[in-house]
């Protein structure tokens, strides 16, 4: 069971109480971008045996997106922070860098 | 005047631990900024009180404000009072970014009350109860619908949920609070 700290409400809760959004910090290729670039937006979606960086909504609870780090091999949380943010906090990076040493970064 | 009636007309149950639909209750649902001083001071001039998060604060005449979100409280009063206070608040917040409904005909209430209380919901929440405070909200959901649940009292806890729902939540109530279904 994943359970994940929602940064909005501070509230732990497990994923039932969560509805998954997929991958975050994904750019958007609109009017005008090429078809190849539209179709990766749309399309291609990371899929990786360790740290993987994914959009949650506290939907039986505050209601808020936020971004939660964890890892889809043994579903440790690295952490979870708002979903105003373009890249992930700095630290942590550092702490994922820390404890996943070959990890070979968030893009 | 039509006469008011709440979801399940005041059905109650008793098992290990006694199930009540609460009746008519005033909730006015508010929206905004609620680091604004705007938004206190609509608050106070209803009586009520600001609640920190996951919050519930009692104010006066037995008004309450729940934390339910950032940007989101839930005010609950006597049902007669609701269109008058939530005319109030949406009068002092007019010039604010904020939004003010009375709610009270679409949700009902209800009460779970005795010694066992935590255990009927312990079976349908995924909240850890031994951990929940006296005067924390606390929104969840109760089996397959959203909740909000508090400590409405000693051995008694509120629970809020929409009113097209109330019978199927005082069916898993009722089950979930019957005579030898005690967890512990």
């Amino acid at each position: 069971m994943l359970t994940l700290t929602c940064p909005c409400c501070g509230v732990t809760v497990e994923e039932t109480e969560l509805a998954p959004g997929g991958e975050a910090h994904l750019k958007r290729f609109g009017p005008g971008s090429t078809d190849a670039e539209f179709e990766t937006y749309m399309f291609a979606r990371k899929n990786p045996k360790g740290v993987h960086f994914e959009r949650w909504r506290h939907a039986y609870g505050c209601g808020k997106w936020f971004l939660a780090a964890r890892c889809t091999v043994s579903w440790e949380v690295f952490g979870t922070y708002p979903a105003q943010t373009t890249e992930p906090p700095a630290e942590l990076i550092a702490k994922i860098k820390e404890k996943r040493p070959g990890w070979e970064g968030w893009k | 005047m039509s006469e008011a009636v709440s979801a399940l007309k005041g059905e109650s149950h008793v098992g290990f631990a006694t199930v009540t639909e609460a009746g008519v209750t005033g909730m006015i649902t508010l929206r905004a900024d609620l680091a604004a001083t705007a938004t206190r001071i609509a608050l106070a001039g209803q009586g009520l009180k600001l609640p920190g998060a996951r919050e519930i604060v009692a104010g006066d005449k037995g008004r309450f404000t729940g934390w339910m979100s950032p940007d989101e409280l839930l005010v609950i009063c006597a049902y007669e009072d609701a269109p008058a206070v939530a005319a109030g608040l949406a009068k002092s917040l007019h010039l604010e970014h904020a939004l003010v409904t009375n709610v009270s005909d679409a949700r009902a209430r209800f009460t779970i009350s005795g010694a066992k209380a935590d255990q009927v919901l312990t079976k349908l929440c995924p909240v850890d109860f031994a951990t929940l405070k006296a005067g924390e909200m606390r929104r969840t959901r109760a089996a397959q619908v959203a909740a909000a649940i508090w400590r409405s009292g000693p051995e008694e806890l509120s629970l809020v949920c929409f009113r097209s729902v109330a019978g199927y939540v005082m069916g898993i109530l009722e089950v979930s609070s019957r005579q030898g279904g005690e967890l512990f």
